[in-house]
């Protein structure tokens, strides 16, 4: 059975304290948890500095392009069901210009997890606003401070029908560990937005403001995790500043299994060639 | 008698018109003739004019034809686009329910006067003028409501029983109706044999079964005219072959999925056309340096931006090409015909796969929305094999993390592949460059090597044929062309040749990479050389001039309202251009 080191590969280049560091080692002990072997898992990820994450991951990996991550692990899914499947990205690259596919994979519910490094600002680019940058956030692009309404990831998850919302922060390994854990298992399409600081570029969303601010939800018996509209009013209550399991719907189907046309058997082991009678069925329909 | 038969029916869109061409299509096929297509129609889903032309021949055509014998008109929109084509003895039929009608005075043209609409009615229901019109038609031509029978049991069969026979009768009352009243007719030509194997299909289901037999099993497409067919056939066909079809969001999800699904080993494709193809460019250079397989079906129309979504033209050569920034090896094919439409398909996904980088198909709206006949498809040249993976064996013999997905030392630059779920066989394919195992890095000498692998790749391809020529040896003029227009080119140089021009005819089947070889020899040979394309620029001459030179040669014939070519006009500009050969012979 693969241990954690299996789950390592090359040394990551993210600054000294960056968030990243933590959300690596939750998704290598979570894998390890699970009991997954290395070569069935594929972590996909857009651009950024968050994005390095699948060459740091032991697993299969595809570093894509910016913003587009969802649409390569959802194909990678759909073509080998048995794989376990986690994409990854900031808050830029899936918020900013990868929101079209946020949405879209939410609402096919494939069975996939997505991890976004949230860290409130454009990083590898060196500092400019992002799409979930605070307003009045004063950065190099928005030097008088941002009047964009921040998005709200976390409440369009669940109004756009995703099963698992789930939020973390760098400063929690093990609740972290946990979210991403619960995520891969949970059949369907999993959000765990990850407050992740951006130790060079963010002096407000740092680690000491979110120790000060964050509440744990996990820890809250009376929490109901199955009230899309509770985890909704939660949410909004707190602005935001909570990690835990938001929301959790177990019963939707995932995309290949509620589609009953979709193969039964993983697609990459279908076969390439057609018998002669598959092949004289096809062109009946032309004469 | 007749060569071939020219038939248009037109109507307002939504009035039932593609169906009316359908039947007539379909049942001339069936007769044993060759039947090609052209669909007139706009980008809307209710009114508007549209048409159906349906070619009747004995030659297997590639060509609509530029002329009309019977034109059936079921409003005055109909006379006013078409009458102007119909030849001298040629018939309008033409619905007396149209309001004032007016008919351009022309006594060469036999006018017919049926009240479609009265007819049907009478018959049961005006929803069946179209088969009173096809039995006005089939008087004229020599045949029966009956030789309809078996396209109307195919299509309205599982409606019951009574339903064909209304529908047999309603054209049974057309075709009294024409025999009561007029007399002239046209001698079909005499039928060829039907061959079982013989097919009736569009370039879009051409592509669709093509990519099916090339073991394609996936596909992410978003809706485009006029690529969406493609959809549908995948949609009815994948199930029952363990495929899936996924409607994408956007063209650029259509893409990255599509990427996605081939690095997972599912063999992929999406296809498009301009606009979405423009959205594409990101990820086209994504597929070439990460090495991984995909094939695009580009189905041309024109541009620029929506363009004329409805019609056709041939004006993506330069983003085929050299679309999407730095430099990535990569395959265009331009299939001359649907019968190459489905092999070459078929063929782009072993190519995307021996060498790993992207295979762009392009045809074009007249090709995929028409539908052609193809001779026979020989189901013994079908096998595909998997190419270019590591071994499971292979792996097991490395140490942990010494595979080399992008070993540059590999022959051909050629390198092994392996997918999630091979033991050992972990890598990281991604967009930025990188190393030999697949880690990102910016040395200078690395990177070289690295562009040198890809670029080696395709060095001395011939694995699909980039021209094909006809005509004498060392002809003084040589028409050129690409894709779907050299069927129209073929008939322009059968005429030149019969009258006695020394003609040629190179056609291209593929434009990366580019064949100079295959072209060079008759271009340099020739003393004029004339390039038809449709688009305003002359992106294929301009390639010839690149890749072959002998710049004061050319001449271009270009078409780019978005109407297919006639074969007269080309006609008219190869004889100006062989005339003015022969005067300079003269001085």
């Amino acid at each position: 059975m693969a241990t954690l080191a299996d789950f390592r590969a090359e040394k990551p280049n993210w600054c000294p304290g960056c968030g990243d560091f933590t959300v690596l080692a939750a998704l290598q002990k979570a894998a390890a948890n699970m009991g997954l072997e290395p070569e069935d898992m594929v972590t996909v990820s857009g651009i950024g500095c968050s994005g390095k994450i699948s060459q740091y991951m032991g697993s299969y990996g595809f570093h894509s392009l910016h913003g587009r991550s969802l649409p390569v692990a959802t194909a990678v899914k759909l073509s080998n069901t048995d794989l376990t499947v986690v994409a990854a990205g900031g808050d830029g690259d899936g918020y900013g210009i990868g929101m079209g596919h946020f949405v879209h994979a939410m609402r096919r519910n494939i069975d996939i997890t997505y991890i976004v490094m949230d860290n409130h600002i454009y990083g590898l680019t060196t500092g400019q606003t992002s799409p979930t940058s605070d307003k009045g956030t004063k950065t190099k692009t928005a030097p008088d401070g941002s009047t964009d309404e921040p998005v709200h990831p976390l409440q369009m998850a669940i109004m756009a029908g995703c099963g698992y919302v789930a939020q973390g922060y760098s400063g929690n390994l093990k609740q972290l560990t946990e979210l991403i854990e619960g995520g891969m298992k949970h059949k369907g399409f999993s959000l765990i937005n990850i407050y992740s600081p951006c130790v060079t570029f963010n002096k407000v969303n740092t680690y000491d403001f979110y120790k000060q601010h964050l509440i744990n939800v996990d820890e809250d018996a009376s929490y109901d995790k199955t009230d899309r509209f509770a985890a909704i009013k939660k949410i909004e209550e707190t602005e935001e500043l909570l990690t835990g399991l938001l929301y959790h719907n177990t019963e939707k189907l995932p995309y290949h299994e509620a589609n009953t046309a979709f193969p039964t058997t993983p697609i990459v082991k279908a076969d390439i060639n057609l018998n002669q009678e598959n092949w004289g069925k096809l062109i009946a329909q032309f004469k | 008698m007749s060569k071939d038969l020219g038939w248009k029916v037109g109507g307002a869109q939504g009035e039932g018109i593609e169906s009316t061409g359908d039947i007539f299509a379909l049942s001339l096929f069936r007769l044993g003739y060759y039947v090609s297509t052209y669909r007139h129609f706009m980008s809307l889903i209710k009114g508007g004019h549209t048409n159906g032309k349906v070619r009747v021949t004995t030659e297997n055509k590639g060509h609509h034809g530029d002329d009309l014998h019977i034109l059936l008109a079921f409003d005055q929109e109909t006379i006013n686009f078409n009458f102007h084509e119909l030849v001298d003895g040629g018939f309008l039929i033409y619905d007396t329910a149209i309001k004032n009608v007016e008919v351009p005075e022309n006594d060469k043209v036999n006018i017919v006067p049926v009240p479609l609409t009265d007819i049907a009615k009478e018959a049961g229901s005006t929803i069946m003028k179209n088969m009173v019109s096809i039995g006005a038609t089939a008087a004229i031509i020599g045949l029966t409501p009956d030789d309809f029978r078996s396209v109307l049991t195919d299509r309205f069969g599982s409606k019951g029983g009574d339903v064909v026979e209304s529908n047999i009768a309603a054209m049974q009352k057309g075709y009294d109706f024409y025999k009561n009243n007029f007399t002239n007719t046209i001698e079909l030509p005499a039928r060829p044999v039907l061959k079982p194997e013989r097919l009736f299909i569009s370039g879009n289901e051409a592509t669709s079964i093509g990519a099916i037999a090339g073991g394609a099993r996936f596909l992410s497409q978003y809706p485009i005219t006029p690529a969406t067919e493609v959809m549908y056939q995948m949609v009815k066909q994948f199930p029952k072959l363990g495929g899936a079809v996924v409607q994408a969001e956007d063209e650029i999800a259509a893409v990255m999925m599509s990427i996605g699904a081939n690095y997972t080993g599912a063999r992929s494709l999406t296809a498009t056309s301009g606009p979405g193809f423009s959205l594409m460019m990101e990820a086209l250079g994504l597929a070439g340096i990460s090495e991984t397989p995909l094939v695009i079906v580009d189905v041309m129309r024109a541009g620029p931006s929506t363009g004329l979504p409805t019609k056709t033209e041939q004006s993506d050569v330069f983003t085929m090409m050299y679309g999407s920034h730095g430099e990535i090896p990569r395959i265009v094919l331009t299939p001359r015909n649907v019968e190459e439409v489905f092999y070459f398909t078929k063929e782009a996904f072993n190519l995307a796969e021996k060498y790993q980088c992207p295979v762009i198909v392009a045809t074009d709206l007249f090709m995929g929305m028409n539908k052609w006949t193809v001779e026979s498809i020989d189901f013994d040249k079908l096998h595909n094999e998997r190419q270019n993976f590591a071994t499971q064996e292979y792996l097991d013999s490395l140490e942990k993390g010494e595979f080399k997905r992008f070993d540059v030392t590999a022959e051909n630059g050629i390198s092994l592949r392996t997918i999630p779920g091979m033991k050992n066989g972990r890598f990281v394919a991604m967009g930025n460059e990188h190393d030999e195992v697949g880690v990102e890095m910016e040395e200078t000498e690395l990177r070289v090597k690295q562009m040198d692998k890809r670029a080696k790749k395709l060095v001395g391809f011939d694995d699909i044929v980039g021209a094909t020529y006809e005509g004498a040896e060392n002809a003084e003029l040589l028409l050129v062309d690409f894709g779907s227009t050299s069927g129209i080119q073929r008939e322009v140089y059968e005429e030149l040749v019969a009258e006695g021009v020394s003609v040629g005819h190179l056609s291209i089947a593929r434009l990366l990479p580019f064949p100079t070889a295959d072209v060079a020899p008759y271009i340099n040979a020739a003393k004029k050389v004339l390039v038809t394309e449709l688009n305003s620029t002359g992106q294929l001459a301009q390639q010839l001039k690149q890749f072959v030179g002998g710049h004061d040669k050319y001449e271009s014939f270009l078409k780019y309202s978005g109407d297919p070519l006639l074969v007269r006009e080309v006609l008219a500009k190869a004889k100006d251009v062989a005339a003015s050969l022969k005067k300079e012979v003269t001085l």
